[in-house]
């Protein structure tokens, strides 16, 4: 896990922080009945940031990603996306949806649709684009993800990792301003990893704010702007890579990064 | 080197398989004669078959269709294969064939159900096959009405009345939306056509008709019977309970309490109530609830239970469909934004009801033979005429030939159905797993 995501130089002109805010969470509390899952969560995003989440399974790292767009249900404090807070207000919710597009770990596409009709669909939808330019934007981003030549397959056609790519596609078709990646080369086999995670750098490349619930080290080394340690419900630990890998802080995080890193 | 190395240096090339891997030899082998107990019980079903067609066979064909009554049947058959010789009376299907499937209808008006029957096909056609262009969908949405007036009759005004109700409702939701909001309009949707239905349809229907009388002879619903009876109960119940089973299905799902509790409630009663007592309630009771002087036609009021039964089955299908769906499908459309509705119905809804083809059609297939229950309550379905046949003096006794044709008629919608289920099912497979 600990080897490079890409061995070519990645392309850090358009990588750019900017001070405006993306994601501004405060105080958040979440329960599962009386489990107590996420605990005074605070994290502030910076347009432009690329974040790596990790930590131990059921650290409530993809629970808190899922709150962002409201898959789940924070039950105190505030999480505010692009401006817009989210509460049981369906019009916030719907808002936010269509400005945050988000990476499944099982890619979550269509069967019943082609690929084209998987990425038309949302744009047709949910934006009113017309058919025809909704399918030229599809296409565009298609090939950006390296497959328009699958476009009129059904999902079921397609490797895992040729899916997750379409996914990430689809949700570009909405013209997010912010990505939330949830474990996705988790569900994949080793081979298909960089094809996905090329993706997924492209996509840091062009300056997508991106919040990435991953394992993959080498990804939070190279393409990460901040690494974000999780545990029992809590941020343990956040750094930027250097720092965080050969100089980590807490126990916890020493810990977890021997069990993943150290063979 | 080692011992262990190896490598190839010619690649094996394909070869034909054996003589008993292929053909029909393999077949026969693989099939009915694999091992000694599956030997033994082939020839058993063979020698099983045997016995079967040979009685049955004969029976057929050492027939009398030219006859008028079952002892000229009989007299027939004796002289033509002995005095000993059983055979079947097909003169009963040839003297009242047009009683099985019209009832009473008069003989001179045979031609509207026959017409509504070919276009109904026609309104089928774009609804089972997706070949057929999509504009033909204008047609299957006028069906109903045509064919009320082709089998009714009466003032064509009142159908083009009724019609008229539905042109209402996007009307007023176009009209009360930008002016009180979408809640109202959707209300306003509903409320003006029930209104228009309920107060105006009938007296504006009259008075066109006073005005322009145009119309066909009516033919009042104790004359129906037959399979045209089966099918417009079968059709109109198929149409209407899969919608209406849709809507409890999520109505079931839903985390609004009270629209829950509606649904089970409905579905839990009406499946636990056996059909025919609906069907009584229909014939009987359901008058006594009504307000006094208003007459509700009884095949009418067949049809509405008969649609309420199966949509309660019809429900608890498309929940199955709808549970076998994995939650990762729910959570991309709401990520990518589709509102409730919209993601029920272009991602669960496509998905819940191609899973639950083979359900639905069997609830169909149910609904259609169990319209012959209406016989109980004194309508003249097939069975029921067959009964009414059997009380004349000249087929008095005559069974087997009579139940054979409508068990065939049956046999032949049935299976129609199930075949269509499974091409559909074919069609609709993208998974490809």
């Amino acid at each position: 896990m600990s080897e490079l995501a890409t061995n070519r130089e990645i392309d850090r002109s358009q990588m750019k922080v900017s001070d405006e805010v993306a994601i501004e969470i405060m105080d958040m509390n979440k329960w599962y009945g009386s489990f107590h899952v996420l605990r005074d969560i605070n994290l502030t995003v910076q347009r432009g940031e690329r974040i790596v989440i990790c930590g131990p399974s059921g650290s409530g790292k993809s629970t808190l990603i899922r709150c962002i767009n409201r898959l789940e249900e924070h039950q105190q404090g505030r999480i505010v996306v692009d401006g817009t807070e989210l509460s049981s207000d369906l019009k916030n919710i719907d808002k936010i949806r269509r400005e945050v597009g988000m990476v499944f770990q099982h890619f979550n596409l269509f069967p019943h649709l082609t690929i084209l009709e998987n990425c038309t669909l949302a744009p047709i939808w949910v934006r009113k684009t017309p058919k025809k330019e909704a399918e030229e934007i599809a296409m565009h981003y298609l090939e950006k993800v390296k497959i328009p030549e699958q476009a009129d397959k059904y999902p079921g056609q397609l490797s895992g990792g040729q899916q997750q790519r379409v996914a990430i596609a689809r949700s570009l078709c909405m013209k997010p301003r912010i990505m939330l990646f949830d474990e996705p080369t988790s569900a994949l086999d080793p081979e298909m990893i960089k094809e996905v995670l090329d993706t997924m750098i492209e996509l840091a490349e062009e300056g997508m704010t991106m919040l990435v619930v991953t394992h993959e080290m080498g990804f939070a080394r190279q393409v990460a702007n901040r690494v974000i340690f999780m545990d029992q419900g809590q941020i343990v630990e956040q750094n930027e890579p250097e720092e965080f890998f050969h100089n980590p802080k807490s126990e916890r995080t020493k810990l977890f990064l021997s069990q993943i890193l150290g063979h | 080197m080692s011992d262990v190395a190896y490598v190839r240096t010619e690649m094996v090339p394909e070869k034909a398989p054996p003589a008993s891997q292929v053909g029909p030899i393999k077949w026969v082998r693989e099939n009915l004669f694999p091992d000694i107990p599956n030997s033994v019980l082939t020839i058993l079903a063979l020698y099983f078959l045997y016995l079967a067609l040979s009685a049955l066979l004969p029976w057929i064909f050492h027939s009398a269709v030219h006859a008028n009554s079952l002892n000229e049947c009989r007299e027939i058959i004796r002289e033509a294969y002995g005095p000993d010789a059983v055979g079947a009376c097909w003169g009963v299907i040839v003297d009242r064939w047009h009683q099985l499937l019209f009832g009473f209808y008069p003989q001179d008006m045979y031609w509207r159900p026959v017409t509504a029957f070919v276009l109904l096909l026609v309104a089928l056609s774009p609804v089972l096959f997706s070949q057929v262009p999509r504009k033909m969908l204008m047609f299957t949405a006028v069906y109903p009405f045509i064919m009320y007036f082709l089998l009714w009759g009466g003032s064509i005004w009142l159908p083009l009345s009724v019609m008229f109700g539905f042109v209402l409702a996007p009307i007023s939701h176009k009209i009360v939306a930008p002016l009180a909001g979408n809640l109202a309009g959707v209300i306003a949707g509903f409320a003006v056509p029930i209104l228009w239905w309920g107060l105006a349809a009938g007296p504006v229907a009259e008075y066109l008709h006073s005005v322009a009388p145009v119309g066909i002879e009516y033919i009042e619903s104790a004359k129906f019977g037959g399979f045209m009876l089966s099918i417009t109960i079968g059709i109109t119940g198929i149409a209407l309970s899969l919608p209406l089973g849709i809507v409890l299905a999520l109505g079931r799902r839903s985390d609004l309490l009270i629209i829950k509790s509606l649904s089970i409630g409905f579905i839990e009663f009406i499946r636990g109530v056996p059909l025919i007592t609906l069907l009584f309630v229909a014939s009987t009771l359901l008058n006594y609830f009504l307000p006094p002087g208003t007459t509700f036609d009884i095949i009418l009021r067949v049809m509405i239970m008969v649609t309420l039964f199966s949509a309660a089955y019809m429900a608890e299908v498309i929940r199955g469909g709808l549970a076998a769906l994995p939650k990762g499908q729910y959570e991309a459309a709401d990520a990518l934004g589709l509102d409730y509705w919209k993601a029920q119905r272009l991602i669960i809804m496509p998905q819940a009801l191609k899973i639950s083809i083979p359900g639905i059609v069997g609830t169909f297939i149910g609904l259609f033979k169990d319209t012959t229950l209406v016989s109980i309550i004194g309508l003249m379905d097939p069975l029921g005429l067959s009964n009414a046949i059997r009380a004349d003096q000249a087929w008095n006794g005559i069974l087997w030939e009579l139940y054979a044709f409508i068990a065939a008629m049956f046999w032949i919608v049935c299976f129609s159905m199930s075949r269509y289920s499974m091409y559909l099912e074919r069609k609709l497979q993208t998974d490809h797993r």
